[in-house]
């Protein structure tokens, strides 16, 4: 137990080597190894689960989480959209570790709501400016050569979108939320292009879904050959419905709603199409009045999920800082961390695999003697791009492009613990 | 199993396994019909190719606006609660609240035919007719001053319709105008004047929590 005022000089004395000042900061009861006076009840009675059998192995064909994590689950807030069937909740951040997000967490985003579709009435088709359109069955798509299986973020270009003009949702669930990591299982859709032979003319695809609001975007042909995939499972198991169930698009480090869910179809064109989700939709209104379009990477983001507002710190002494950072140009090379607003910072652990145009998790272990933190977390990817402030980005985009706000996100935690998304001078 | 035998055969295995991917092409899945792709290739374009033959009017659309439409974007266009906005706004682009509609921002016209087409109306798409769809559009036009009440919208006169916000669009510029974001050592001591709050989350309220239904209407 730590019964120094002073901070500690320890592998952990993040909070130290940043050198704010010490004095006048008051020490209450540390940590939650606290002395015992009488014995735990938790141990020294025995409990049901330790006398009783448990469930058999036929009780839960398709395993569930512990019922105690009931309250891990996708979040919408209603105010956001005209309807749930076109709209969005988010994945909880801040109870997830890893670089991995479980499939039934995977933030949702339907525009004419999530199809049940019979995947032996799924047919893709391939037209437009090739030698020979084609159709394929699910059944055809699972016997092409060269199956991959590759870890990629989806972000929604709108993540962030309700905090350009200053904080407004308490949680990084809200803030951060729309994006998943998922280990995808499909083809190269150059296998399925070059199988039906792309005209020398053919410059964009246009992807089309097959559910009520039969999404579109333009891609360029470049792309498309370079590292889009059309996969069929996630992280081992078929997609699930919300997330395209049978078959969607895989577009590596562009905005989400390219990813179009419900494939059925791959058009080959000479131009772009400039249909509603890349004219009046995810183009992004500057201060000037004009709007840049075809804004389709992500530029490199982070973000601290604990501490954060969902998930304030309950203790003083050892604690772990843990976030996520990922960049839709490369790899994550570093992120560093400020507990003082950004006037001073260190270098955060990054731990797991880093891949390119996948989440990185990164952590930074510390003890806390109570004091006020304003902490922030700043990405860096192998481009050399480095995560702006909100002000930052502000001065470029104006307050209303709604779409990629990817600007340093600060949260306040108090003496107490308590952990709020504010905006800092 | 003599050797060459094992041999012989070890070759075929390996000549069976590599068949495919040597293969330029697999030869899986099958030519589409003329029929399915027309039944699924109904995108247009600004250039107007994809349009199909028909043509409807300003009068005939208002009509079929006001039943299929008018619920959920108003009856002047002017969207009903969070529903979108299709008509007004012209020159709030730059102001605190953008009014982004098909006459003060959307670029091409084709973009409104297309959507109405494949989507629209909201739950039950692919129930207009062509001459329905060229009709809404052609009082979308109309509402938003760009054609008049007269006007008959067909497929050869479509693509000379133009949206006035169409030159304000251009590509994607971030790595110029952004430049600045890629640096070389960002700072880490000493980088700015300490911090002082000067937004809060909480004193806007608008965050959902368990068993709260928060409304800002």
């Amino acid at each position: 137990m730590d019964q120094d005022p002073q901070f500690q000089k320890s592998r952990r004395g993040f909070l130290g080597g940043l050198g704010a000042t010490a004095a006048g900061l008051t020490l209450a009861q540390a940590g939650s190894a606290r002395a015992q006076a009488t014995p735990d009840p938790a141990i020294t009675e025995i409990q049901d689960w330790n006398r009783y059998l448990g469930d058999g192995v036929a009780a839960n064909p398709y395993g569930k989480p512990s019922k105690f994590e009931k309250h891990v689950v996708r979040r919408d807030v209603e105010w956001l959209t005209a309807s749930r069937e076109s709209s969005v909740n988010f994945t909880p951040l801040h109870a997830l570790d890893g670089i991995i997000t479980p499939n039934g967490l995977c933030f949702e985003r339907h525009h004419g709501g999530s199809p049940e579709i019979d995947p032996a009435k799924h047919r893709l088709m391939i037209n437009g400016l090739v030698d020979k359109p084609l159709v394929f069955t699910m059944e055809d798509l699972k016997r092409f050569p060269g199956r991959v299986n590759k870890v990629f973020f989806l972000e929604c270009a709108a993540n962030g979108g309700m905090e350009w003009k200053g904080a407004q949702l308490n949680g990084c669930q809200f803030t951060h939320g729309m994006v998943h990591n998922v280990m995808y299982t499909g083809i190269p859709l150059k296998v399925l292009l070059d199988e039906a032979g792309v005209k020398t003319n053919g410059k964009w695809i246009m992807p089309e879904g097959a559910d009520s609001s039969a999404m579109t975007r333009s891609i360029p042909i470049e792309k498309a050959m370079q590292d889009c995939l059309v996969v069929w499972g996630m992280n081992g198991e078929a997609l699930r419905q919300e997330q395209g169930y049978p078959l969607r698009i895989v577009v590596p480090g562009w905005e989400g709603n390219m990813w179009v869910k419900w494939l059925r179809r791959i058009e080959v064109g000479d131009q772009p199409w400039h249909h509603r989700e890349e004219t009046s939709k995810y183009t992004d209104l500057l201060a000037d009045g004009r709007s840049r379009r075809f804004t389709w990477i992500m530029d490199a983001k982070s973000v601290v999920t604990s501490p954060s507002p969902q998930a304030p710190l309950k203790f003083k002494g050892p604690n772990v800082l843990s976030g996520l950072a990922w960049s839709g140009r490369g790899s994550i090379r570093r992120v560093d961390i400020s507990i003082d607003g950004g006037k001073n910072w260190q270098t955060a652990r990054l731990d797991g695999p880093v891949l390119p145009l996948s989440l990185t998790r990164f952590y930074v272990d510390f003890d806390w003697d109570g004091r006020e933190m304003l902490i922030q977390s700043r990405a860096m990817d192998d481009t050399g791009y480095v995560q702006p402030t909100k002000d930052e980005l502000r001065k470029v985009r104006g307050l209303n492009s709604i779409y990629h706000n990817n600007g340093i996100q600060t949260w306040l935690v108090r003496s107490n613990g308590e952990t709020e998304n504010v905006e800092i001078s | 199993m003599s050797k060459s035998r094992k041999v012989a055969g070890l070759a075929l295995v390996a000549a069976l396994l590599a068949a495919p991917a040597l293969a330029g092409k697999t030869g899986l899945g099958r030519e589409a019909l003329p029929e399915e792709v027309a039944a699924w290739d109904i995108d247009v374009r600004p250039d107007g190719a994809g349009l199909p033959p028909g043509k409807g009017s300003v009068r005939d659309g208002e009509q079929l606006y006001l039943q299929q439409c008018a619920s959920c974007h108003g009856e002047f266009g002017e969207g009903a609660g969070r529903w979108p906005v299709l008509v007004g706004g012209q020159g709030s682009l730059k102001s605190e609240g953008p009014e982004k509609t098909i006459g003060s921002f959307w670029p091409y016209a084709s973009t409104t035919f297309d959507y109405i087409k494949r989507a629209m109306p909201y739950g039950n798409a692919r129930s207009l007719s062509d001459d329905d769809v060229y009709a809404i559009t052609a009082f979308l036009l109309n509402q938003n001053g760009l054609v008049k009440d007269d006007f008959i919208l067909t497929k050869e006169n479509f693509s000379k319709v133009k949206l006035p916000n169409e030159q304000a669009f251009y590509d994607d510029d971030r790595e110029k105008a952004e430049r600045h974001f890629w640096q070389k050592d960002p700072c880490m001591k000493n980088c700015k004047p300490d911090a002082k709050v000067i937004g809060r989350a909480r004193m806007i309220d608008v965050t959902p929590e368990d068993g709260k239904s928060i409304k800002v209407e």
